[in-house]
């Protein structure tokens, strides 16, 4: 019955993803990094109304390895999620969908959110 | 009769999600309002020290204010619709996901809520 020359359909164990199905899944993952971070930014926001010494004793743990760890996953799952939404935005209105394209815009998508978070480190760390 | 639904069904635009578009059509209306609202948070916020009379005296501006809480109700309708999508595809069991569908909604109204009257709260110096 079965005929060993037929396709099969991706087995995903051992099928490599090409870049624009990985950027797909990152898209959903980093939209739900990004749901539970604005918790947390929300959490600070609600401190620093709360009080200067409630916000203030904050600052240590945003400026220790894991708040920063936080902060930079935030900032890049943002941007990413960000770049490769603008992407979706001209796929809603057409453009954008032949092979090449896609996978160019998703190798833009990945490059602009790197210098958009380099950027962001760049401002923070003149102010 | 190539389309078996009546003309009541096509008139009111309801698939078999029984939603419409309304939920597509949010999604992207929230991210096209999220493009300016992101990149100016993400640069006026890394611009400022992150002491709290700087944040606050930041947030006062009442630009700053009207953006602000702007920004977080988009956010959260945009995270709450988002998430539907993540639940409905990944949740296969009909009550998990009722609840989880129930419970991510109402968590995100409930931290916009937080949001915006800690927003309030310090534009209004309390």
């Amino acid at each position: 019955m079965a005929n060993s020359k037929h396709p099969i359909s991706p087995h995903l164990q051992i099928y490599r993803l090409p870049l624009t199905a990985l950027l797909s899944i990152t898209h959903r993952i980093t939209g739900v990094i990004l749901a539970l971070g604005s918790v947390v930014l929300v959490w600070i926001l609600a401190a620093a109304a709360d009080s200067a010494d409630y916000y203030q004793s904050m600052i240590p743990h945003l400026q220790s390895w894991y708040g920063q760890l936080f902060l930079f996953g935030f900032v890049f799952s943002l941007y990413l999620h960000f770049c490769n939404g603008v992407r979706h935005l001209f796929w809603d209105v057409g453009y954008g969908f032949e092979l090449e394209t896609a996978d160019l815009t998703a190798r833009l998508a990945i490059a602009l959110a790197v210098i958009l978070t380099v950027a962001t480190w760049v401002v923070a760390g003149m102010g | 009769m190539s389309d078996l639904r009546s003309p009541l069904s096509r008139v009111k635009g309801l698939g078999s999600a029984k939603d419409g578009t309304h939920h597509f059509w949010h999604q992207r209306l929230t991210a096209l309002l999220l493009i300016p609202l992101v990149l100016w948070f993400g640069f006026s916020l890394a611009s400022i020290p992150v002491d709290h009379a700087t944040l606050v005296a930041w947030i006062q501006q009442p630009f700053v204010t009207v953006v602000l809480i702007l920004l977080i109700v988009a956010v959260f309708y945009h995270a709450k619709l988002g998430l539907q999508v993540v639940i409905e595809d990944y949740v296969s069991s009909h009550s998990r996901r009722a609840i989880a569908l129930l419970l991510s909604g109402f968590l995100c109204l409930l931290f916009a809520i937080v949001g915006v009257v800690a927003v309030l709260k310090i534009s209004f110096g309390a």
